[in-house]
Formats: structure tokens, sequence, C-alpha cells
């Protein structure tokens, strides 16, 4: 079904989207009443980022339809580039239709559910409505969250049950090869408790350009003793506006590690925010950005220690081409009671030409005495004497500019805890950098 | 044979002339020295040659073959065949050794006709054992965290691998100690010959006991003030400078001074 509107949808648009996609009342519902809350709340407001000229509401359509992929065969080459051939559980949207879906014999003799959200909510309603938009983000937080629960339109939920340890990671392709279609996903990953999983997601225009918007929730749950591991590359074309939030709660000596390649060509908000909920949780965040034309990105990462003896490590680092600007807010939150708890973050910017700005902004609150933690930061442009170094063995000024790149970002892509994610991002830095 | 001419070349940085007026000639198959005391324009000079972004040559000229070398991008300065052997390498995060020397032999070839990695490896390899290099400084990150000795060893593996018509060493002889200065000398030695020209920049004669010159030249003020063959290498280390400043006149042999 297509809704075509150049406003945001009025009531009846969302009931009736609801209607077509057979979902249960208690969802129709949570969207209409998002939909009439985000009239009056208030956008959301990133750090050191003015966002109110943005435009975040005007989108052509609601939802487009797109032809679903029969097998791995069909899928267009730059999707195959990165879906590797042992990859045995995967799913494919196509901008906001569900286009491919297979799964391992491991994930289904286990009790795992891995399906597109619309299936979920159909199928695993009360699953569904245990964790939609209640725990992790909830839609009144602010405009952009409300708008998202009443326009969703597409994402995946995955729940794994107890005592089941995958060791295949899950793979989801958002494909955007559609100018007009936005993109309102929702992701749910739930480790239940002594549970653990690698969940991949790409973000992958091959569009040029983009009309659409993206408004995007990801919620992750580990349960006590879960562990769940988070790998994300987004490359979003440009000219849509990008909002992405992608949050995470650990429960008891639960483990959530998130690598993120956040290497969009549009502007982007990014949130990233994992609450340290339980004793002995333990949250990680790495995550690497590559700017490049005149694009303006924010990217926030925050952890927030609630449990005792949690540990939060962040480590981000950012290279800004041409005009591109961002800023980088990196947040250690240390509640009161959460005591033994270590807070680490660094960030580092490389600006490569004179128009381009960086801004890092570390911030470490701590409302309790018994922790430890620690912040670096630096931003700086790259040093004219290292390029002159690498010229004066041959080679040209692009790749000395390539080799520099590459290895001002390595110190995090060398470390993410996913294979595939490296390799990809590798390969991404080095077509964002030619 | 190759020839690197330098005529009546004029420097300045930051606006302040170093270099006033120099002349040389360089011949593959030849090895010069130039000696001096500090600050009399011998870094300048080589950082000029090979298009240092901070020196800003003001008249004069430097050809390679009859080559505007002034004219060339410092890649393209590389890639004409100079090479220089920095008195301060960069150090690079993240940047193999090894990654970095196989992009600036590629950078050498046509795209489609890299070299194979094991051809690669294998030189390497072979190189570094001449030069009693540890096996892992091909995976450090390049310079980052070198010793001042590993640091002037990597400049000569990359003159090794690199394989430049002219290469101009600038103070390849400081901070080492004598076991390093003979594997670095041994090196420089077995680049020696037919179709290879070296610029050795010192100002002890030390490193000439392993290495002798052709020719010697001596720089004060910004200008090569006197020239010579291996002997006068010997009389400035018995001697000292004094006499050639005596000779010429010369008070303050540093650059700003005028004769
Ligand atoms: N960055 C600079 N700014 C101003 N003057 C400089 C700079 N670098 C070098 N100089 C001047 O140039 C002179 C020659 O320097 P240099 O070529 O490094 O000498 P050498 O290598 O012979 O010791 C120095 O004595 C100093 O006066
Ligand atoms: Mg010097």
């Amino acid at each position: 079904m297509t809704v075509e509107t150049k406003l945001a949808l009025t009531e009846q648009d969302v009931r009736s989207y609801s209607s077509a996609k057979q979902e249960p009342s208690w969802f129709a519902e949570y969207r209409v009443q998002a939909l009439l809350a985000a009239e009056n709340l208030p956008m959301p407001t990133p750090d050191k980022t003015k966002i109110d000229k943005w435009n975040f509401t005007n989108f052509p359509v609601h939802s487009v339809e797109s032809t679903p992929f029969a097998s791995i065969a069909e899928l267009p080459e730059e999707v195959k580039a990165i879906v590797n051939n042992e990859q045995k559980s995967v799913y494919i949207q196509r901008n906001n239709t569900p286009a491919f879906l297979q799964i391992s014999e491991e994930l289904l003799a286990q009790g795992v559910i891995f399906t597109d959200i619309f299936t979920a909510v159909r199928e695993h309603s009360d699953l569904v409505q245990k964790y939609f938009m209640t725990n992790g983000v909830k839609s009144d937080e602010h405009k952009l969250a409300s708008l998202h629960a009443a326009l969703l339109n597409g994402g995946v939920f995955v729940y794994v049950p107890k005592n089941v340890e995958l060791v295949e990671p899950i793979q989801v392709v958002f494909l955007h090869d559609d100018a007009q279609a936005s993109l309102f996903n929702h992701t749910i990953v739930v480790a239940d408790a002594n549970s653990s999983v690698t969940y991949v997601e790409n973000y992958l225009s091959t569009v040029p350009e983009s009309a659409g918007l993206v408004n995007i929730v990801s919620e992750v749950f580990a349960e006590d003793n879960a562990r769940i591991t988070y790998g994300a590359v987004d490359v979003l074309a440009k000219g849509g506006t990008t909002y992405v939030n992608r949050r995470g709660i650990a429960n008891r000596n639960a483990r959530i590690e998130w690598a993120l390649g956040l290497m969009n060509d549009g502007d982007t908000i990014s949130e990233n925010v994992t609450h340290l909920v339980g004793d002995a949780s333990y949250g990680d965040t790495k995550m690497v950005v590559v700017g490049r034309g005149n694009q303006k990105q924010n990217f926030t990462t925050k952890i927030i220690h609630w449990g005792k003896h949690s540990e939060g490590y962040i480590l981000k680092h950012g290279v800004m081409k041409d005009e591109a600007s961002s800023i980088f807010n990196g947040i250690g939150k240390i509640e009161h009671g959460a005591t033994k708890s270590n807070a680490v973050q660094e960030s580092r910017v490389l600006m490569l030409n004179e128009k381009a700005r960086g801004d890092a902004n570390p911030i470490l609150l701590i409302d309790e005495d018994d922790v430890t933690a620690g912040h670096a930061a630096s931003v700086g442009r790259v040093d004219p004497l290292q390029l002159y170094y690498l010229m004066s063995r041959g080679i040209s000024k692009q790749d000395a500019e390539r080799l520099v790149i590459h290895g001002f970002l390595a110190p995090v892509v060398n470390v993410l805890p996913i294979e595939g994610v490296k390799k990809q991002l590798t390969e991404v830095i080095e077509r964002k950098v030619r | 044979m190759s020839t690197l001419v330098i005529q009546d070349l004029h420097v300045a940085i930051d606006g302040k002339e170093i270099l006033k007026g120099l002349n040389l000639t360089l011949n593959t198959n030849e090895i010069h020295a130039i000696m001096g005391p500090n600050g009399t324009g011998k870094s300048t000079l080589a950082s000029a040659i090979m298009g240092h972004p901070k020196y800003e040559v003001t008249s004069g000229s430097v050809t390679l073959d009859g080559e505007d070398v002034l004219e060339m991008e410092v890649d393209e300065r590389a890639q004409a065949g100079l090479f220089l052997a920095m008195q301060y390498p960069s150090e690079i995060t993240g940047v193999t050794n090894a990654d970095f020397l196989r992009s600036a032999i590629n950078s050498r070839r046509e795209e489609g006709d890299e070299i194979s990695i094991m051809k690669f490896i294998r030189e390497l390899d072979s190189k570094m054992e001449y030069l009693e290099m540890d096996q892992d400084m091909a995976q450090r990150y390049l310079n980052e965290g070198f010793s001042g000795g590993e640091k002037k060893r990597n400049e000569i593996l990359q003159l090794m691998m690199l394989q430049p018509k002219f290469a101009i060493l600038d103070e390849i002889d400081s901070g080492l100690d004598i076991d390093a200065l003979k594997v670095v000398s041994k090196g420089i030695n077995q680049m020696r010959g037919e179709g290879f020209g070296c610029l050795i920049i010192t100002h002890y004669q030390r490193l000439l006991n392993y290495i002798t010159p052709d020719h010697v030249h001596v720089m004060m003020q910004g200008r090569v003030v006197k020239s010579g063959g291996p002997e006068l290498a010997h009389k400035l280390e018995a001697q000292g400078y004094d006499w050639i400043k005596e000779e010429l006149g010369i008070e303050d042999e540093t650059v700003g001074q005028e004769a």
C-alpha cells in the first residue's frame, strides 16, 4: 500500500496502513497515540548541533512497494558483496518491503525468532509488546521518537531464548534502492538470560541521492548473563536527513558491544546509548566515521552506569574530509549507587583540510565517589609533514591521505569485535577516501 | 649516467633567506659528502631539493637530467629518482612499515602491474636481514615508537627497497652507536655503483671512515665554501673548521651572517 502525502500522515492514514498490515489493535493504538503526541513534543536537542532547520518531517511517500528477491542469486551485486557466502541467517529488507529471509537450521532448532517486524507484531505480539518502546526508547521522549512509532514502516525482530548461544552471526541488510523511499525501521534484538548473539545490520543506499527521510530506532536487550555484539555499517546516500537511535539495556552481568561504522553521506544525527542497569554489566562502543562533502553530523555516544561494578568503554575515531563537519559527544554517566564502576572514553577526530570541521566533546557525569573514570579527546588537522614524508617516497598525495586516514581509523577498526564488519568497513572507508 | 645539477639556489623559510646561492653537481656513480657545522643550511638544502612544504625556493634551479625538479610535486620528484633520508622521519600511526613500503614500490609501477606479495616479502625480508633489523619491524606502525637508531635503519631500508638514482642522506649517522653505524654504512655501500649517486650530509667525519666519498664539500652561511676530495674530510677531522673560516674571513659560519 502506498500513502502519498507531502506532510506527516493523518490519524486515518496511520490506521489504514496499520490495518493493511494486519497489526493487532494495541499496535495500531500505539501508533495513533504517538502520532497525536508528536504534535506537542519537542525535537531532540543533540549537543552542539542546531537542528531546527533540518527536515525531519517532510518526505515524498510514507511507503513504497518493492519487488522481493526469490534467492540470494537475485540480489544486486552491492548486496552480494556484503552478504558472505557462508552467511546462514540473513534478512533483507528492500526499501519498505520484506524481501528475503533465510534462517539457519541452528536458529530454527533452538527456537530463535528472526523475522521482519510486521510478522513479529502479528505472530509474536506479546513478546513484541513487552519490548517495543517500553524500557528502551520511549515514544514520548521527543518528536522524532513519536513520529518513528507512528510511521514505523519496516524493521526486524530477533529473540534468542534463554541459554541459547549462537555462534553464527545474524545479518540484516536494509537495502535502499528507491530514492523516494523513507525508512522508519524499528529493530529489536533480545538476548534472554545466559544467551548470546552477534547481530550485524547494513544500511545500504544504491541510489546516489535520496529524497526520503530516515528515522530508525534499535532497541537491544541483554538479559542477565547475556551477551550481544551489535555491528552496524551505515552507508546511506546524501539528500535525506537521517536520525538513528540505537539503544541498549544490559542487565546483571550482561554485555553489549557495539561496532558501528557510520558512513552515511547525508546529514545525520546518531544517538547510541547503553544503560548498564545490572550489577557487573559491561558496555563497549566502538565507532568509526568518515565525513565528506558538505554533510553535517552529530554523534552522541553515551553509557549510563546504574549497576555496581559496571564497566563502560567508548572508543571512536572520525575523519572529516572536504567541508564535512561533525560533533562527537561522548558521555559517561555514573549514577549514585553504581559503586566500583569504571567509565572510560576516547574520541579522536582528524580533519583533512581547512574547511572540514570536527569537535570532540567528552563529558563525565559522576554521582558516586567510589568509581574510576577517564577520558581522552583530540581534534587535529592532518600533519603536512606526514604527507610530505609519504610523498617523498613516491606515493601520490591522494594515496598518502588514504594511508593516513586508514591509519588513523585502524586503532578502532582493528579491534572491532566482528570480522565481517571489519572487512566491510575497510572497504567502505577505501571507497570514501578515494 | 644521470646528473643532478643545483645552480645558484636561494631558499627561504618563513621569509628568512637560508641558502644564498648554492652550486653543486652530482653524477651517478659518485658519492659526495657535505660537511659543515650546525646551522649552516645543510638540512635546508636537502629539504628544498625534495620539496618540503615549508621551504621556499626564491631563485636558482635544480635539474635532474635536464628536467626541472622544482616544478615537480614531491611524489613526482621521488618518481623521477630522488630520495631523501630525513633527519627527523615522520611517525605514522596505523600504517605498517610493510604496507607503506609496498605502496611506495607500487607507486612506481603501472596499475595492474603491482609487485607480487611474495616477491615483496622476499625482498623485504632479505633487506631487513642485511640491515640486521628485527623481522617484526615490518608489521610495526611506520616509525612509531622506533628508537633513533631504528628510524635511521628504516630510512636505509627504504633506500634499498626503492633504489633511487640519487639519495640525499641527512645526518643518517646522528645518534647511531658504532655497530649501527657499520650496518647503515654497509647498506649505503651496497647501493654504491653504476646508476646511483649519493649526497651524504654530516657534521662528523666518523661516517666517512666507512664510506669513502669521492668529493667533499663544506657548507657555511648557506653556500658551499670549499670543495675537495676525501682528504678534505680528514683535514676537517684533524683540524676542525676554524682554518676554513680564517682562510675565507668568516667569523660566524651560520646563516644569517654575511662574510
Ligand atoms: N623553521 C625555521 N624557521 C626559521 N628559521 C629556521 C627554521 N629552520 C631552520 N632555520 C634557520 O636555518 C638555519 C639552517 O638550518 P638547517 O638547514 O637545519 O641547518 P643544518 O642542517 O646545517 O644544521 C638554522 O640555523 C636556522 O637559523
Ligand atoms: Mg640539519
